[in-house]
């Protein structure tokens, strides 16, 4: 079976589809973050601005698997490494 | 396919970088391009900046009006975020966070001028994080014996069995990695993103992108700094430990 550059393409795109995969991670961690800063500002309303920057500080940092699945795709996508 | 290693895919979706001209170095097909351009804007915005406030400072006032005001509001927010989070280390190291702070704060806001932001090439990130991995393992051999470095890196097992080891050392190197890649990823996603949006539905783009502007430049910029620089300074801290010397 022959594989010409377009079916590498195909399979390029598809590649990078599935590595977004990565992103329901981050989101479900940012969303406990966000859901337990709430109920932190609920209980405690006058430290709002500091469980807001350490609430970010710690999803920054979470976001950082789904990142490497964003490069992943983009690499796959744009530089297309797979090619010959 | 000439293009294919500067990611410039199609003729209507631009990411901004372009090769202007290309040299040889050492064999190797080198290209000058447009980061390279804004980079240099950049850094000639913070210099005449710096004389600008240079200049006020040098005849500062008891009462601070007009420019110096700026640049002490700049200053003590700075320090505060500094102080806040290195305790007594802060006199040593805020020349250098600032710096950076500001650095990284301009290159992702550059965005909104029409450049493309510097910190959107992995070349720009990777020797932040390097500088970061560096400053880490300088405090850690001064202000530690290599007794004591040894310890810590068998950390979990006792000194005599180091098959932690190389855990370890894997962790310590992913330091420089994670943060200069998570910098990286967020700019260019939203340099992917605003560039999508611009080039395929290019006529219907006409004002609401500036929604998308203000998240993905001026608040994920912002955010990304500042992550930068606070894990920057935990890092640091943390190598120095609790000496007194």
């Amino acid at each position: 079976m022959e594989f010409n550059e377009n079916f590498i393409r195909g399979c390029s795109a598809i590649g990078a589809g599935l590595a977004l995969i990565a992103g329901i991670g981050p989101g479900v961690g940012q969303g406990i973050a966000a859901g337990h800063a709430a109920a932190a500002v609920g209980r405690n309303p006058g430290a709002k601005s500091e469980i807001t920057s350490t609430m970010l500080l710690g999803q920054a940092v979470a976001e950082t698997t789904g990142l490497y699945g964003l490069v992943t795709a983009l690499i796959l996508m744009f530089v297309k490494p797979l090619l010959p | 396919m000439k293009y294919g290693i500067l990611m410039s895919s199609g003729d209507e979706v631009d990411f901004m970088i372009h090769g202007l001209f290309k040299y040889s170095f050492f064999g190797h097909e080198v290209w000058i391009t447009t980061s390279h351009v804004c980079i240099l804007i950049v850094m000639l915005v913070i210099i005449g900046f710096a004389i600008a406030a240079n200049i006020a400072m040098k005849r500062a006032s008891e009462v601070p009006s007009g420019f110096q005001n700026v640049v002490e509001l700049i200053v003590e927010k700075l320090d505060g975020m500094i102080n806040g989070t290195m305790g007594k280390n802060a006199v040593k190291f805020r020349n250098y966070i600032g710096t950076v702070f500001i650095f990284i704060l301009l290159s992702n806001i550059s965005g909104l001028l029409g450049l493309r932001p510097p910190t959107a090439d992995y070349g720009v990130t990777l020797p932040l994080g390097l500088m970061t991995f560096v400053l880490i393992h300088f405090n850690t051999f001064r202000h530690h014996k290599l007794k004591e470095i040894w310890v810590d890196k068998c950390s979990p097992l006792p000194p005599w069995l180091p098959i932690w080891l190389p855990i370890n050392l894997i962790g310590d190197i992913a330091v420089p990695i994670s943060l200069s890649l998570r910098l990286f990823a967020n700019v260019l996603s939203g340099v992917v993103m605003m560039a999508l949006v611009y080039g395929l539905i290019g006529k219907l783009a006409l004002i609401w992108p500036a929604f998308l502007h203000v998240y993905l430049d001026i608040f994920s910029g912002a955010i990304q700094t500042y992550v930068f620089c606070m894990l920057t300074m935990t890092y640091i801290t943390n190598a120095i430990g609790e000496s007194d010397s």
